[in-house]
């Protein structure tokens, strides 16, 4: 493997002396992780002291989940120094990297769903051993105290799959707990939970600082962590822009200018002047996810020929909502399309009705051509429409016409993101639904994309619903704007008053 | 812990199940023994099997990979000379150094590939029988001189024992806290790693085990039939028998495992009657079961009924 570890000298630090307050437990320098051409994370380093929270934050695609996997061990740096305690273990095995001393909750897990709560957490305080086949008797009194300690001593004997959503993420816990790490990676702590749950975990999370652990909490903005953290590290596009206390990283010009944008030009257009019933009418719209609900009775609606964005964090609901809509996700509550009720309706007839998704993944037939992907999009028009189509998407993403021949696959991010919307587009949509379409685009990618779809707007009769957390990017085309929060809906109105009615929550 | 285990239906289930099976031979023909004895010798192959899918999460579509090499080693063996005792061992030994061979290079590719590689195994297995016929017999078959008994009822009571004593050894390993990291490492390799348990290791061991005891039931079988042929022990559809016996039994059960196998070849038999449409019964059967009933025949039997 290429490991290019180590720019700072290696020689071992003798084990930290009584002054310890001040030696750095986990210290990362000079971290660098490509994924073929992208640099995901590009010269992150920090240092993180026991009894120290640092939040490193960033919005979808800075490369923050990077970082965490890379010290975790999940994936294994390019180049760079990560010391537990001065001892190296970039681009150890994570189970190594877990014995050394650090622990992750996990967000999404798979918990063994045969096994009890109690059985669960025992699993965690398991030694990595073949030869173990009785369990130390010192392990159940164990995994019952630490159950106690999440809140879960009243489920110990059910099974995973009927707790609710807060007490899976408190088994998590407990099985980082279990561990007794020295450092504590969380990821996105308080994603899905209720206020009442956010005051529970933060309390759990300060007793981990308490301890003398370390803590690393990783999300997409300042707010959410704000009370709970020491230090801010927040990144961009894989690189560092700023570090300090909450307050500090959220009047930093450069996390507002990527959060927020700068001075936005907005180009809406008055609600009264698209006449008639709404294209797409949404109520009530309520989404489950097992115990988790994604979507709380969300109602909106979007007019023929009107731009409408969805603005919202990472697990806003955004995707939810376009999957409801597109028929992908069981939901109740009522979606209207043009005056008819899209429920019963299969996925591909909605589809074929005009509701085009074009979806945060792409979902481009790799392995085909960029003209093969068009054509495939244009399949039901008949041959010369599908011609004119074409030529007149070329016209619009010129980049397109001459990769014509290349393979999707080795397209870049924003060559393969415009050609997500222009295969959308070859099925003549009367809704062009686009989910993030700025994920982990460079900036001047971004500007492309924008005037593209600004040409769209002024040059045909097209009705748009975007969901973005880039503000910058949702507000310039937007008509009106819809604000998800928690799964729902918490302010609507035009792009101009965003940012003084609802801006705050973006940083 | 021991309580739990008295008042389990599955405890009383197996304990009857015992009884009556060892008491069988006092009452029924030596043909239908001769026919639990194979029943018995494929239950093992399907426990073996179980504890690499059920636990380790990895659907080794070679099972007869390690029956083969375990019973052609023992065979070749004692065709030259060797006494069965040690062919035996050799059997087994054999097996689980070949499963070691196949499995690191395996273990390394993901998801569906890991399945591919085992049944290649299988392929390369079967040609290098049919290439080398000289010392094995090639497609004709392998005769060894050696049987370990010509009685019906010492054979059934052999394979009795056998399958006990390796359903217990399998049934302890996947319920100790061994068998607990194994399905995590099934179900959530990443999250089992990040929790400081080695997911290679586990797996790994797992698959020497499962190694061990096909092996040695290859080998028992081989003297037990007095015969070894690649249509009887190597061939891909014998694996597919196996594996449909531990879905057929109950996933995740080890033991399930035993009643498919028997299951399987009791309906074979008694459905015999219908030629070839018996096979395309029995096929539906289990069809049906896996489809309606995911918990398997055991699941049906102690109502545990659970997710598969």
């Amino acid at each position: 493997m290429t490991l290019a570890v180590l720019k700072t000298p290696t020689a071992p630090q003798a084990p930290a002396p009584q002054t310890a307050g001040a030696a750095p437990r986990l210290s990362v320098s000079g971290l660098v992780k490509r994924y073929g051409g992208l640099v995901a994370v590009n010269n992150i380093g920090f240092a993180l002291r026991p009894g120290e929270i640092l939040g490193l934050i960033g919005p979808n695609g800075s490369g923050k989940s990077t970082v965490m996997k890379l010290i975790m061990g999940l994936e294994r740096p390019n180049a760079g120094s990560i010391l537990l305690d001065g001892e190296e273990i970039a681009g150890r095995p994570s189970h190594r990297v877990a014995r050394a001393g650090i622990g992750l909750v996990f967000q999404h897990s798979r918990p063994l769903h045969r096994q009890t709560v109690l059985e669960n957490i025992k699993l965690a305080l398991l030694p990595d051993n073949l030869l173990r086949l009785i369990a130390d008797p010192g392990v159940e009194r164990q995994a019952r105290a630490i159950a106690e300690r999440v809140g879960l001593g009243a489920v110990l004997d059910r099974l995973p799959g009927t707790l609710p959503f807060a007490d899976l993420r408190r088994m998590e816990l407990a099985k980082a707990i279990a561990r007794d790490p020295k450092v504590v990676l969380v990821d996105e702590p308080f994603a899905g939970l209720t206020s009442g749950e956010v005051a529970d975990f933060s309390a759990l999370i300060r007793g981990f600082r308490d301890e003398g652990k370390a803590v690393l909490l990783v999300d997409h903005n300042v707010k959410s962590v704000a009370a709970l953290v020491d230090r801010v590290l927040a990144m961009y596009l894989g690189e560092p822009v700023a570090e300090g206390s909450a307050a500090e990283v959220m009047r930093n010009e450069t996390v507002r200018r990527v959060y927020l944008g700068g001075s936005i030009e907005t180009a809406a257009r008055s609600q009264s002047t698209f006449s008639g019933s709404p294209l797409l009418k949404v109520e009530n719209l309520d989404v489950f996810y097992g115990k988790a609900q994604a979507l709380r009775g969300v109602g909106l609606h979007v007019h023929e020929g009107e731009f409408v964005s969805v603005v919202g964090l990472n697990g806003a609901g955004k995707t939810t909502l376009f999957n409801a809509v597109s028929g992908l996700v069981p939901y109740s509550g009522e979606i209207g399309f043009s005056g008819e009720t899209l429920r019963r309706r299969s996925p591909a007839a909605i589809a074929r009705g005009g509701i085009v998704q074009v979806p945060e993944t792409r979902e481009l037939f790799g392995d085909m051509t960029v003209r093969e992907n068009l054509d495939l999009g244009g399949q039901h028009l008949p041959v010369a429409e599908s011609d004119r189509q074409r030529d007149w998407l070329y016209e619009l993403f010129p980049i397109l016409k001459s990769r014509g021949g290349q393979i999707a696959r080795t397209l870049s991010g924003g060559e393969q993101q415009m050609l997500t919307i222009a295969r959308a587009l070859m099925m003549k949509p009367r809704l062009l639904i686009l989910d993030e379409p700025t994920l982990g685009l460079a900036p001047v990618i971004l500007e492309q994309l924008s005037k593209a779809l600004e040409r769209l707007r002024q040059t045909t009769p097209i009705t748009v619903l975007l969901g973005e957390q880039n503000v910058t990017f949702a507000l310039p085309h937007a008509d009106r704007v819809y604000v998800l929060e928690h799964a729902r809906i918490v302010w609507e109105g035009p792009p101009d008053r965003f940012a003084a009615e609802a801006g705050t929550g973006y940083l | 812990m021991t309580l739990k285990l008295v008042t389990s239906p599955l405890f009383w289930l197996t304990i009857v199940f015992l009884v009556v099976a060892a008491f069988l031979p006092l009452g029924v023909s030596g043909y239908i023994l001769g026919l639990l004895t194979v029943a018995y010798y494929f239950g093992v192959f399907s426990m073996a099997w179980d504890l690499l899918f059920g636990f380790a999460g990895e659907v080794n579509f070679g099972p007869t990979f390690l029956i083969g090499l375990g019973a052609y080693t023992a065979g070749i063996l004692n065709g030259n000379g060797v006494s069965i005792p040690v062919c035996l061992a050799a059997g087994a030994v054999a097996a689980v150094v070949g499963g070691v061979v196949l499995a690191l290079p395996a273990l390394r590719v993901r998801g569906p590939y890991f399945g591919l590689t085992t049944v290649v195994a299988v392929l390369i297995l079967q040609n290098l029988i049919v290439v080398f016929a000289e010392t094995t017999g090639g497609e004709i078959g392998l005769t060894v001189p050696d049987v370990i008994s010509i009685d019906a009822a010492t054979n059934y009571w052999i394979a009795l024992g056998f399958m006990t004593v390796s359903g217990l050894v399998l049934f302890a390993i996947a319920r100790s806290p061994v068998g607990l990291i194994l399905q995590a490492s099934g179900q959530d390799p990443v999250e089992a790693g990040a929790l400081g348990f080695n997911v290679a290791k586990h797996k790994l061991a797992a698959f020497c085990v499962s190694a061990f005891f096909s092996g040695l039931a290859g080998a028992l079988f081989v003297f037990y039939m007095g015969t070894a042929s690649v249509g009887t022990l190597v061939d891909v559809s014998v694996g597919v028998q196996v594996i449909i016996a531990a879905v057929l039994g109950g996933r995740r059960t080890i033991v399930g495992a035993v009643l498919g196998a028997v299951f399987l070849i009791a309906a074979g038999e008694v459905l015999r009657p219908l030629g070839a449409l018996s096979t395309f019964v029995v096929s539906a059967m289990a069809l049906a079961v896996i489809l309606f009933v995911p918990a398997g025949l055991l699941g049906l039997l102690t109502r545990q009924g659970q997710r598969a």
